[in-house]
């Protein structure tokens, strides 16, 4: 039995230690927000936060991750920051096909998360390891853009 | 996509033919369905929905009409005959029918169509499909027919318990209103409603009129989508069941010899081992414990003769192939003779690759196969074949099968193919639960239907003014209409392969067009976002560059000379030299590149403009496109569209191709068949030009220009002419 702290809840799960985080969250914790895309940490559909920082949880063995705070995006969108940055999101209609913007949405809270000053290169930099096969890109950039200059840490 | 059943209707016969009828014989709701007059003989399922007698699904348990139906509540359900995959069509058809039903869009319910041909035929594509860029041309009439023919019966209603003259009575949010202020909610007409017989003439409103279409509206699917609770087919989950992956032989055609699954069957979680002619898959109760036991499954495979099959093979094939003359597809003026007697004569061939759909969500499906029956809940561009093939597999009748349809994570094309439904069908058939079938990254790119790679040989008849007197059009590769339907037309043709290049915009005096079917063999052929459009613009729009080039006339005078027929065309120019600023100066190390062409019902110019870093570094500096996409629906949808259908168009222009050896495809996850990522992706400037005309297709216009434009730009900045896909092949990186 592992014990697995998840969005301030405590679960135990009876699971081989070496199944990646993803699949403890989407199969046994039926948490399906965070999105299964390559398995290699290419994508980044599968984008949690561990301890607040973004991970890729496709690679990700559990046992890693045991007495960590693991926050999901159900459990993120609880939180005021990231609901900002959900109205930006459909302010600017980022979503195509949605698939992969619960990774896009954890990397962007991530990096609002830090409160260090945010313009396009820092926006590049953790941003850049979210795949979005619809390419919203321009969209993302101007959503999270709206979000910095509101909570004052637009620097360009 | 072109037409699929050339001895069907024409598109737009349907419109003059259809009728519409309402329907009394339903619970509690009006129900407004436009019935398409019989394509093909009637099933029993197509009855049963006709008559509102029987369930199709959960959540049309209370009987529908084809596409609009208003319940006591006063809530509108929507039956969209088109699925949701990103393009915001469904957002799109609900401002349709709350235009002319006059209610408001928070104000309706959106259900996924069942398979039913004879409701749901899009009359472009014949079958029922989304795809080919048609779902907003098609939809345009029948479905503000339907919310106006309800409209209109509501308003009767009203009339008639108020006993006012009708004409005199208007419908604003959801409510009737009569000549003394009387006022009544939909919910409350719908009984009354429900008893007339639907008007024979129903006028649409003018365009001056609409209040919601032509504005900027918030899709109805996004929310969720921002917050984890969207469900796609790979999220879901009932009762019982269990996950599967499969493995294909890793060549195709090839087939199972033998498995040993100790290993696999001692994988904590993992419950069943099927395997079938060309797949081994393994079920169990979680997706890791899946995989685990498939990567744990000791295969021997026949490889069969695709084996000896590789990239170069199919390559030298082609380069055969377009050698030959084949196929004449069309033939106008007197080409030959025009070659003969040219003084100039300038000759091209350009290389398309192979390319992977690709999109996020891996191929997924989940199948319950009974002996009463099949469920299947999965995201399908194509419900009418998923019902036929899982019909075809189990043995039951199609009616017994009910597909649900879901919201799609991307499809670029993948899910018109239903391969891995079949799948889902053929595993779930040998175990007693419901299973959710889950391909791997790995599965998904070397199990593909692939784009299919094509060569172009354009030979043109040049005239002493520098400008071509006719052309001579080749066109060789893969047929992917016989793949999808099982054969060719009798004239031999890939309507699909020649499109665009039978119909050029340009004003030419002769034009000869060949197809040369040159089938791969070695991987299965399909269509791909901006199937046959795409495919000749390419080339068409890469040779007009070159020959504007050798006349030395900038490229966008050279088009327009070519193009003073097309006033439609020359105005999307003249937007494009002005946003884009095509004739201000640049400074060395830089280019622009131009691509234009009348896609999907709409006109589209593109330019790229880069720079040169160093011998072979590309930085891209401008993406600018022009779109006349004729009256808009919803101007946001438009944009996002034509942003991300240009960016995914860039994005395998820059770096896409799949390559096979020994019979198996090489790339097997984005490591190795690369994105573009958000650090590469510079901004793409839309402009929408106004229109009055009919709407056109926005879907694949974006990725069907960006191709030819972004090698016509690295012409005008590195001098160098690329003729061949992708760009990253002749030694390009971007910066």
């Amino acid at each position: 039995m592992l014990i697995l702290k998840v969005n301030d809840t405590t679960h135990q799960v009876d699971v081989p230690g070496d199944m990646p985080l993803l699949w403890v969250l989407r199969d046994i914790l039926k948490l399906t927000g965070t999105k299964f895309g390559c398995g290699i940490a290419q994508c980044g559909a599968c984008t949690v936060h561990l301890d607040g920082k973004p991970v890729r949880s496709c690679v990700l063995p559990v046992q890693s991750v045991s007495g960590h705070e693991i926050t999901t995006i159900e459990g993120v969108s609880e939180k005021p920051l990231a609901r900002q940055v959900q109205r930006a999101w459909l302010d600017h209609e980022v979503a195509q096909c949605g698939y992969c913007q619960s990774g896009q949405i954890m990397s962007a809270v991530a990096l609002l998360n830090d409160q260090a000053p945010v313009n396009d290169h820092a926006i590049n930099l953790a941003m850049a390891g979210n795949l979005c096969r619809c390419a919203t890109y321009t969209r993302i950039r101007a959503a999270i853009r709206e979000v910095s200059e509101s909570v004052g840490v637009w620097q360009p | 996509m072109a037409a699929m059943m050339d001895n069907q209707l024409k598109p737009g016969m349907t419109s003059r033919r259809r009728f519409l009828k309402a329907s009394s014989a339903v619970l509690g709701g009006l129900v407004v369905g436009a019935w398409l007059p019989p394509l093909t003989p009637k099933s029993a399922a197509a009855e049963a929905v006709a008559q509102g007698k029987v369930s199709l699904g959960d959540s049309f348990s209370n009987g529908f009409g084809a596409f609009v139906r208003v319940g006591h509540d006063g809530r509108v359900s929507l039956i969209s005959p088109k699925a949701e995959m990103g393009q915001g069509i469904q957002t799109g058809i609900a401002m349709m029918v709350a235009e002319e039903l006059e209610v408001g869009l928070d104000q309706i319910d959106i259900q996924e169509a069942p398979p039913n041909a004879e409701l749901y035929t899009d009359a472009l594509l014949q079958f029922q499909a989304t795809g080919g860029s048609t779902s907003t041309r098609y939809t345009w009439e029948p479905l503000r027919r339907a919310g106006a023919s309800a409209r209109m019966l509501l308003i009767r209603a009203a009339a008639s318990v108020w006993e006012a003259d009708p004409n005199l009575c208007h419908a604003r949010d959801g409510k009737v209103f009569g000549p003394a202020g009387q006022k009544i909610s939909y919910g409350d007409l719908v009984d009354l409603a429900a008893t007339y017989s639907l008007p024979d003439d129903v006028p649409l409103k003018r365009p001056e009129d609409f209040r919601l279409i032509g504005t900027p509206a918030t899709r109805l699917d996004t929310p969720t989508k921002v917050n984890g609770q969207a469900k796609f087919t790979i999220d879901l989950d009932m009762p019982d069941m269990l996950i599967t992956s499969a493995r294909a032989c890793p060549v195709y055609g090839g087939k199972v010899r033998h498995v040993d699954d100790k290993a696999a069957r001692s994988v904590p979680g993992v419950r069943d081992i099927v395997i079938l002619e060309d797949v081994v898959a393994v079920t169990a109760t979680n997706t890791w414990a899946c995989f685990q036991g498939l990567k744990a499954l000791n295969v021997e495979w026949d490889y069969g003769t695709n084996s000896k099959i590789d990239s170069a093979v199919v390559d030298q094939k082609l380069q055969d192939a377009i050698q030959r003359d084949g196929v004449i597809a069309t033939e106008k003026g007197a080409i030959d003779a025009s070659l003969q007697a040219a003084n100039s004569k300038f000759e091209a061939v350009y290389v398309q690759p192979f390319l992977s759909h690709s999109p996020l969500e891996p191929m997924s499906c989940v199948a319950h196969v009974r002996d009463d029956g099949c469920d299947l809940w999965v995201g399908t561009q194509v419900p009418g074949f998923a019902q036929q093939t899982a019909a075809a597999v189990t043995g039951l009748k199609p009616e017994q099968v009910k597909v649900h349809n879901q919201w799609i994570g991307g499809a670029f094309g993948r899910r018109l193919d239903f391969d891995f439904i079949t799948q889902a069908v053929r595993i779930a058939s040998k175990v007693s639960y419901p299973v959710k079938l889950t391909w791997s990254r790995e599965e998904d790119m070397t199990h593909d239907l692939y784009r299919p790679q094509y060569a172009d040989r354009m030979t043109a008849a040049i005239n002493d003014d520098g400008f071509p007197v006719g052309w001579q059009h080749r066109i060789a590769g893969g047929s992917i209409f016989a793949r999808y339907v099982g054969s060719l037309p009798a004239s031999g043709v890939d309507p699909d392969a020649v499109e665009v290049a039978v119909d050029p915009i340009y004003k030419l005096d002769s034009l000869k067009v060949h197809f040369i079917r040159e089938e791969p063999e070695v991987v299965p052929v399909s269509w791909w976002r901006g199937v046959g459009v795409l495919r000749s613009t390419f080339a068409v729009e890469c040779f007009v560059d070159e020959l504007a080039h050798n006349a030395g006339i900038d490229p966008m005078a050279y088009r327009k000379t070519l193009l003073a027929h097309k006033p439609r065309v020359l105005a999307a120019l003249n937007v494009l030299a002005s946003k884009g600023a095509w004739d201000s100066p640049l400074p060395p190390g830089r280019g622009r590149g131009l691509a234009v062409g009348e896609v999907f019902g709409s006109v589209v110019v593109s330019m790229v403009e880069l720079s040169a870093i160093g011998e072979k570094g590309v930085r891209i500096e401008r993406l600018v496109t022009v779109v006349d996409c004729g009256l808009v629906i919803n101007p946001t949808s438009v944009k996002a569209q034509m942003e991300g259908g240009t960016l995914f168009g860039l994005s395998a222009a820059l770096f896409n191709e799949i390559d096979i050896k020994d019979g198996q495809v090489q790339q097997e996850n984005f490591h190795a068949y690369r994105q573009l990522r958000i650090s590469e992706a510079p901004p793409v400037e839309v402009h929408i030009v106004p229109s009055a005309e009919a709407p056109g297709g926005v879907g694949e216009a974006g990725t069907a220009l960006i191709g030819p434009a972004l090698l016509n730009a690295v012409n005008a900045t590195f001098g160098d002419r690329v003729r061949r896909l992708p760009l990253v092949r002749s030694g390009y990186f971007i910066t």
